[in-house]
């Protein structure tokens, strides 16, 4: 234990609270907080810092200190001494390795101030976790190792951090004891840092010589650096400005989350309040609606507000009955934000599935979630070396330029005016998970200028005419399973009753309208949804459409039934095992696809995903083509 | 437009607009939420935001206390008239196959937990298919809790899978889950035990009276005050209850929370005397430390909230 008791001041004033406890509690009651990030490569010492800010803030109670005494001395990489960085290490997988492997959060306080620390891994591959770990924060701490200098995983983190808007960056140069604290190295690497910031656009930071394990300039100028004339790090944690005071000077906004109505003589809209400020009589703007009123009172719990700031949880309400919803923004009147369906974003693919160009994903921004696909990336950038690269698509810790569109338009800011109406995530419509995150950098004008032109004979028009319900009968299924040849058949068979109809084939399609299409992932993701907008445009028609595609990919059979009406898509599974497809090779296909002959074919080295619940499933080992239409034709009826 | 009116907000404003924004998050994209009321004070400070973040409606969902009947008599008290003063349901779930065997903390030891409280979780909301349930845990209190996002995905058998959490970006939380998940939100994730403390001090928050010292009666039991709430204590021959002035510092079955020795009477000098104690507050519990420092971890894994 000996090894680090030291003299410095401790941040709890522990004599006022057993003094005065109710000054202490006064004292705590006025505080700040702060949220920063500390990022560095496997062996800055990122966890053994933290460990020691939270160890000098008295965080530590006595019984975890035996535990970590403990555990020091069973697994800590310190010999006798105390392994701070095991009081941050938690999960038990990456205490065995000795490496951090996600974001962990950490809580401590000084006089002044409330800090919320993310611990971000420098593991390459956890770009992910970085990201996530500076989008709250209104500061970054970057490590480096005296004895290494900027290295690559430097300049990565910095960049990250750059690209998630935190303006206040620390220059931690840690290890100090280890170059004997020599001033000639840290001017060196200060130098060097300089350089490299400014080619990125980072204007300014604040570099300052420390050692986490030593304690020197964390808490108090040490006397180990007598030529260091900065603040130390508390000092300088303690005073810099946070983000909520910045966007309290901005133009209001806040992102409705939810219409509070408890009875009939109160309508509220309750949100966390994005920029600016409001009090009762300011004009407002619902948006995209535009429409106009007044704030007659901001209500909480606590009474009602005279005014009310950016990073605060509040209900307004309004002098006029005006729609307004969850997913709405509601603004000062005279300066709203835009209103787009197309864009410039950045993306930082967080997943290990790739990002599909031209699939549909969800889209959160704020409070509002819609559909939204992504065009190949205009360049990806290499993190190491800030060069751009040209890409078909994002992998896993990508980070790219891309235009992305939305299926309806979304209120928005551009991300470096705005966190909250800028930053966005991506969700995939199959997993649910959180695949990117995303910065909106400006929208595409011709959105504005593409307007749905109404048109007197509508659908309903269209099929009264044709006394049939219009339909999408969409058959998918590998290659050789037979579905050209049943939906042929079930299309002889509607015809005989007098239905009109049209059948879409595969191979047909690539000869016209698709022939620009390979059989790239991307491809024939592109490959359906034109088939997909082709056939919604003849079901609009009247028609009854029969698809025969082997449309690999559950994602986009989902997005062509959520473009045809509810009803009308009716997926029909051609359920053939692959060795019977195989064995038939109509076309002589598979021989190819093994033989190498032909890349990316379904079943063989690109994947097919059946449909978990179609409408229609026939097994075409136990059927006919033919017996498997009159199946088909059953299941349809009536057709009315 | 208003005047550029800057207004320094504390931590607590913004742990506070935080929570807030979680809850009316959730209520939002769920079906059917819950809020778990362990009648303690992180579940106080819970149910109190959650007030303020629909007021002046009450919280649309129940509160949830998964029981073990082996509460504090204080404790049933309080959560009974909390329910009715927030105007919320209040749900009560028995594990019935605990009840039938008759699983209790002086014979059944760790089984008594697993059964009733880590078990019974699982049924209660099964049961009513919560889709999304709020907790009052936070991160400073545990290691693996420092890791686990504040929504925090559940498998369809309730397990935990640390490695495959989803990121969250700014505010933003993804609430969309897969057929059977479920999802554990925890919306004080970043206030820390003095904040909880604080904030309860300075919005009047009703909390259960044992935190304050009072003459209790005690026994010593393995080196640890217990309290003999009822007559289910069974006392050891000849053995007397000690009135003594004690207080709890976090609260749960009687027979298995030590009682502290305190003269602490007021909000002010308890926060006073948990300041300056050294030992952290789960300490009294003995669920944190099976299987080393990743006891709670491996407990999240097998679906304990």
């Amino acid at each position: 234990m000996s090894d680090i008791q030291n003299n410095d001041p401790v941040y709890v004033t522990e004599s006022l609270i057993a003094e005065d406890i109710d000054a202490y509690l006064d004292q705590h009651q006025h505080k700040t907080m702060l949220r920063f990030i500390t990022c560095g490569s496997v062996d800055d010492g990122k966890s053994t810092l933290i460990g020691r800010l939270l160890y000098d803030s008295k965080m530590i109670f006595e019984d975890q200190l035996d535990a970590l005494t403990a555990d020091s001395k069973k697994v800590g990489t310190q010999g006798q001494e105390i392994d701070f960085a095991l009081l941050v290490d938690g999960l038990a997988a990456e205490r065995e390795q000795g490496i951090t492997i996600d974001v962990a959060y950490r809580f401590f306080n000084t006089e002044k101030r409330k800090f919320i620390v993310a611990d971000c891994p420098g593991h390459e591959q956890y770009t992910r976790n970085m990201i996530t770990g500076a989008s709250t924060a209104d500061l970054a701490c970057i490590l480096i190792d005296a004895r290494k200098g900027v290295l690559v995983q430097t300049r990565r983190h910095s960049y990250l951090c750059h690209l998630i808007g935190i303006k206040n960056i620390v220059l931690a140069v840690n290890k100090m004891d280890l170059v004997d604290y020599s001033q000639e190295v840290f001017d060196k690497i200060v130098a060097d840092y300089t350089e490299f910031a400014k080619s990125i656009g980072i204007e300014n930071f604040t570099a300052m010589p420390i050692s986490g394990f030593k304690g020197d300039n964390i808490i108090a100028a040490s006397d180990n650096t007598p030529w260091y004339k900065g603040p130390n790090l508390i000092e300088h944690l303690e005073t810099v400005e946070v983000l909520t005071a910045e966007d309290q000077s901005k133009p209001f906004r806040m992102p409705v989350q939810w219409v509070n109505r408890p009875n009939l003589d109160f309508r509220g809209f309750s949100g966390l309040i994005a920029t600016g400020s409001v009090k009762p009589g300011d004009a407002i703007r619902v948006l995209p609606s535009g429409k106009t009123s007044t704030v007659t009172k901001v209500v909480t719990m606590d009474g009602e507000l005279d005014s009310a700031v950016a990073g605060q949880s509040v209900t307004v309400c309004f002098a006029d009955e005006i729609d307004c919803s969850r997913g709405d923004v509601i603004s000062v009147s005279d300066t709203p934000p835009q209103v787009a369906d197309q864009f410039e974003s950045t993306i930082v693919w967080l997943n290990d599935d790739p990002m599909h160009v031209g699939r549909a994903y969800w889209l959160k921004l704020g409070t509002q979630m819609v559909s939204a696909t992504v065009q190949q990336p205009k360049y990806a950038v290499n993190v190491n070396t800030m060069e751009h690269v040209a890409v078909k698509t994002l992998e896993l810790n990508a980070i790219g330029v891309a235009q992305l569109s939305t299926d309806k338009p979304i209120v928005f800011e551009p991300y470096a005016d705005n966190r909250s109406l800028g930053g966005f995530i991506l969700i995939d419509k199959i997993t649910n998970a959180t695949v990117a995150a995303g910065m909106l950098q400006f929208s595409l004008r011709r959105a504005q200028n593409v307007h749905w032109q109404a048109t007197d004979i509508d659908r309903t028009e269209h099929a009264r005419l044709k006394n049939q319900t219009p339909k999408v009968l969409w058959f998918t299924g590998l290659s050789g399973s037979g579905k050209s040849t049943i939906a042929n058949e079930v299309e002889k068979s509607l015809n005989l009753m007098n239905r009109h109809t049209f059948l879409l084939d595969g191979d047909n399609v690539r000869h016209g309208l698709n022939k620009d299409l390979g059989f790239t992932e991307a491809d024939r993701i592109e490959n359906i949804r034109r088939v997909g907008e082709v056939a919604k445009l003849m079901v609009d028609a009247g028609l009854i459409v029969l698809t025969a595609f082997i449309s690999p990919y559950r994602a986009e059979r989902e997005m062509v039934r959520k473009l045809i009406p509810e009803g009308e898509f009716i997926e029909i599974f051609v359920d053939t095992p692959l060795e019977v497809a195989e064995a038939r090779d109509v076309k002589g296909l598979y021989k190819k696809a093994r033989s190498g002959q032909l890349k990316n074919f379904t079943g063989i080295d690109s994947p097919y995903e059946p449909p978990l619940n179609p409408e229609i499933r026939v097994n075409t080992v136990e059927m006919t083509a033919q017996d498997a239409a009159a199946h088909i034709i059953r299941q349809l009826m009536p057709l009315k | 437009m208003s005047d550029v009116s800057r207004q320094t907000l504390t931590h607590l404003q913004r742990l506070e607009a935080e929570a807030i924004h979680i809850i009316r998050e959730v209520v939002a994209e769920a079906d059917n939420p819950v809020m778990l009321y362990s009648v303690g004070k992180d579940s106080a400070c819970m149910l109190h935001l959650a007030r303020k973040a629909f007021y002046p409606s009450p919280p649309p969902f129940p509160l949830l206390h998964v029981d073990t009947t082996w509460k504090f008599q204080e404790m049933y008290k309080l959560r009974d008239r909390m329910a009715e003063e927030s105007g919320m349901e209040l749900l009560v779930y028995h594990n019935p196959e605990a009840a039938e065997r008759g699983i209790n903390p002086f014979d059944h030891g760790p089984l008594h937990t697993d059964m009733w409280k880590t078990e019974g979780l699982k049924q209660a909301l099964d049961k009513w298919n919560f889709d999304a349930a709020f907790g009052g845990a936070r991160r400073d209190e545990e290691k693996s809790r420092a890791k686990e996002r504040i929504f925090s995905f559940r498998t369809a058998s309730h397990g935990w899978d640390p490695k495959s959490q989803r990121p969250e970006l700014w505010n933003l939380y993804n609430a969309r889950k897969n057929k059977g998940e479920s999802i554990r939100v925890f919306p004080i994730s970043n206030w820390t035990e003095l904040d909880v403390w604080q904030y309860i001090h300075l919005n009047n928050i009703p909390i259960v009276p044992l935190y304050f010292a009072d003459e209790r009666p005690v026994v010593e039991r393995d080196g640890m005050l217990v309290m003999v709430d009822d007559d289910r204590f069974p006392l050891k021959p000849g053995e007397v209850p000690e009135m003594k002035s004690v207080r709890f510092r976090t609260l749960g079955c009687y027979p298995l929370t030590g009682a502290v020795e305190s003269s602490a009477k007021t909000l002010p000098e308890v926060i006073q005397e948990t300041l300056l104690t050294t030992t952290s507050e789960r300490q009294g519990r003995a669920i944190d430390k099976d299987a080393g420092g990743a006891g709670m971890e491996v407990k999240k894994q097998q679906g304990y909230f």
